[in-house]
């Protein structure tokens, strides 16, 4: 009998894996919650939108291009089997656990490879609990997939490459942008120069894409508070590089430093964990090539934060390691070693120029709301952690966030920073909280109505 | 205090779609054929529900099915996920919760 590779995720990293399994003769099975195989940068608008993907890609249009191609064929010719719209809940011994539009689903399996991909890094600034702010993720895809943006004046803030690229776009897309906030100083990016010049053309394109915002970008920030009425937001209040104090009004902001790697599923599938200082998170282990638990195999920003190109990349690779311990005919993985090291210093440059504001974090009044699902506050926070210790589990059940609808997605990492700070010890021993399913809510009766086997008749 | 109805959203691209119609709170809205849930809605007002753990109102934050800020209610039927739901001829949208919940 052939092997049972599931895929989750039909980004660049799972689309790639796809590709090599069916090299190999094997006929994965790649799960996928959009309705469309893409991911988040080569997301496609749904049917009847028109602009070309030059427009909507700019400089990566061919490889999106290729990509969606690609995997389109596989799927026409019945290489693959797409099951769209779906999201992994959890895993049992059965398999995988997938809510599907027409219900919950078990998909069994051999082998798992996971391609979870990366949300948005994000930092709380006062006031962001507001209508109107959203993350910088969101507002790429409001424009990429729907042509909309997302107010009508607007401030984009944090750090990262994203925050240039979604200014630019907008910009260019016909936008109001009012003002680009960095908090990367220009000291802290000439420190990642010589990082990104391992992609040379790369870094060159960031530094036109710069120059062109011209007097609305500002390095070195200091982001104050969020404005904010009954219908949202009204302004920013920030201090430049040089200590003086500005009030920028818009009704939106755009928040995100930089990309969280989704791990939890590679949680649930038994995978370990170490606190990275670059990314100031917790990364799944694995080898060169992915493997990271018996039978799982990760890749793309779900296991190191390399963008797109790297997705390409360890999607492969994950697909060879997965072969390679099936015994079966595998690709010669050497090319694809050799470019994970140039990506991975290009991305350790990154990280050093654009680096978490965690000195920001470590001082936000307490007033600040933290967790924007429930409401719960840096004083809550910290309270809870001097009567409960400062361990993220105990923190979470005692004080409530992370708890909420995105499930610590958005205030983890930042409750940590905080707690550790509050302690005073260092962020990795406040600890990593523990992965649950299901890891995207799932209505009620997708629980209580059996779940269907794939390739069971029902 | 009811924020003012004014949208939220701008159309920068796309806007030769065809129109859908639908309603928000019984008053009728109009959106574009492709548009989620959450376009649709936040290109006629400015929220799309009331948060249940604070006063402002929420109009989504990630887009992308992460953080479950966007879910509605609909008159008859499932709540939805305003940022992965395509907005639908007819469908009826309550920015509360139905009293008579189920
Ligand atoms: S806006 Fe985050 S899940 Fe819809």
């Amino acid at each position: 009998m052939t092997a049972r590779v599931a895929i989750v995720g039909a980004g660049p990293a799972g689309i790639r894996a796809a590709e090599t399994l069916v090299g190999a003769g094997l006929k994965p099975v790649v799960i996928d919650e959009g309705a469309r195989a893409g991911g988040q940068i080569y997301r496609r608008p749904p049917p009847g939108f028109t602009r070309p993907p030059e427009t909507l890609y700019g400089s990566e249009a061919p490889k999106a291009r290729a990509l969606h191609a690609l995997f389109d064929g596989l799927v026409e010719s019945g290489k693959v089997e797409h099951l769209a719209q779906s999201a992994v809940l959890g895993i049992d011994a059965d398999g995988l656990n997938v809510l599907r539009p027409e219900g919950r689903q078990v998909v069994p399996y051999d082998r798992l490879i996971v391609a979870t991909g990366a949300t948005d890094r994000l930092a709380p600034v006062p006031g962001w609990q507001a209508a109107g702010v959203y993350s910088l993720g969101a507002t790429q895809i409001a424009l990429k997939a729907q042509g909309v943006a997302l107010g009508q004046r607007l401030v984009l803030a944090g750090s990262g490459p994203l925050l240039t690229l979604v200014a630019t776009q907008l910009l260019k897309a016909g936008a109001d942008v009012a003002a680009v906030l960095d908090t990367a100083s220009l000291g802290d990016q000439a420190a990642g120069a010589a990082g990104l010049l391992a992609r040379p053309a790369l870094a060159l394109r960031g530094v036109a894409m710069r120059a062109r915002l011209g007097r609305l970008y500002h390095a070195g920030v200091t982001l104050e508070r969020i404005e904010n009425d009954a219908r949202g937001v009204t302004a920013i209040r920030w201090t430049s590089a040089s200590g003086v104090e500005s009030r920028t009004e818009c009704d939106m902001v755009g928040l995100g430093w930089h990309l969280r790697a989704e791990t939890q599923l590679a949680g649930l599938a038994g995978c370990a964990f170490d606190y990275s200082e670059t990314w100031a998170q917790w990364l799944p282990r694995s080898d060169r090539l992915g493997r990271a638990a018996e039978g799982v195999y990760l890749a793309g920003d779900g296991l190191r934060i390399l963008g797109a190109d790297g997705a390409e990349v360890t999607g492969r690779l994950a697909a060879i390691a997965c072969l390679q311990d099936l015994g079966l005919n595998a690709p010669d993985p050497v090319a694809d070693l050799k470019r994970l090291v140039t990506l991975e210093r290009f991305a350790h440059g990154i990280a050093r120029a654009f680096p978490w504001p965690a000195a920001h974090l470590r001082a936000l009044p307490d007033a600040t709301v933290v967790c924007r699902c429930e409401g719960v506050t840096a004083g809550e926070l910290r309270s809870v952690a001097d009567y409960g210790g400062a361990e993220a589990n105990r923190v979470k059940s005692l004080g409530r966030t992370s708890m909420g609808r995105c499930q610590g997605r958005y205030c983890q990492l930042a409750g940590a920073e905080l707690i550790a700070a509050h302690a005073n010890i260092d962020t990795p021993a406040v600890g990593r909280l523990r992965d649950q399913a299901p890891v995207r809510p799932a209505p009620v009766g997708a629980w209580v109505n059996p779940a269907r086997t794939a390739g069971r008749p029902d | 205090m009811t924020p003012a109805p004014s949208p939220r959203v701008r159309r920068l691209a796309e806007t030769g779609r065809a129109p859908v119609g639908f309603l928000i709170d019984g008053q009728p809205a109009s959106a574009l054929a492709g548009d989620t849930l959450l376009t649709a809605i936040l290109a006629n007002v400015p929220a799309l529900r009331q948060s249940e753990f604070g006063p402002e109102p929420r109009a989504g934050f990630c887009l992308m099915g992460a953080c479950q800020d966007c879910w509605v209610w609909q008159k008859d039927g499932p709540r939805l996920r305003a940022c992965s739901t395509p907005v639908t001829d007819g469908l009826h949208i309550l920015t509360q919760p139905p009293e008579t919940w189920p």
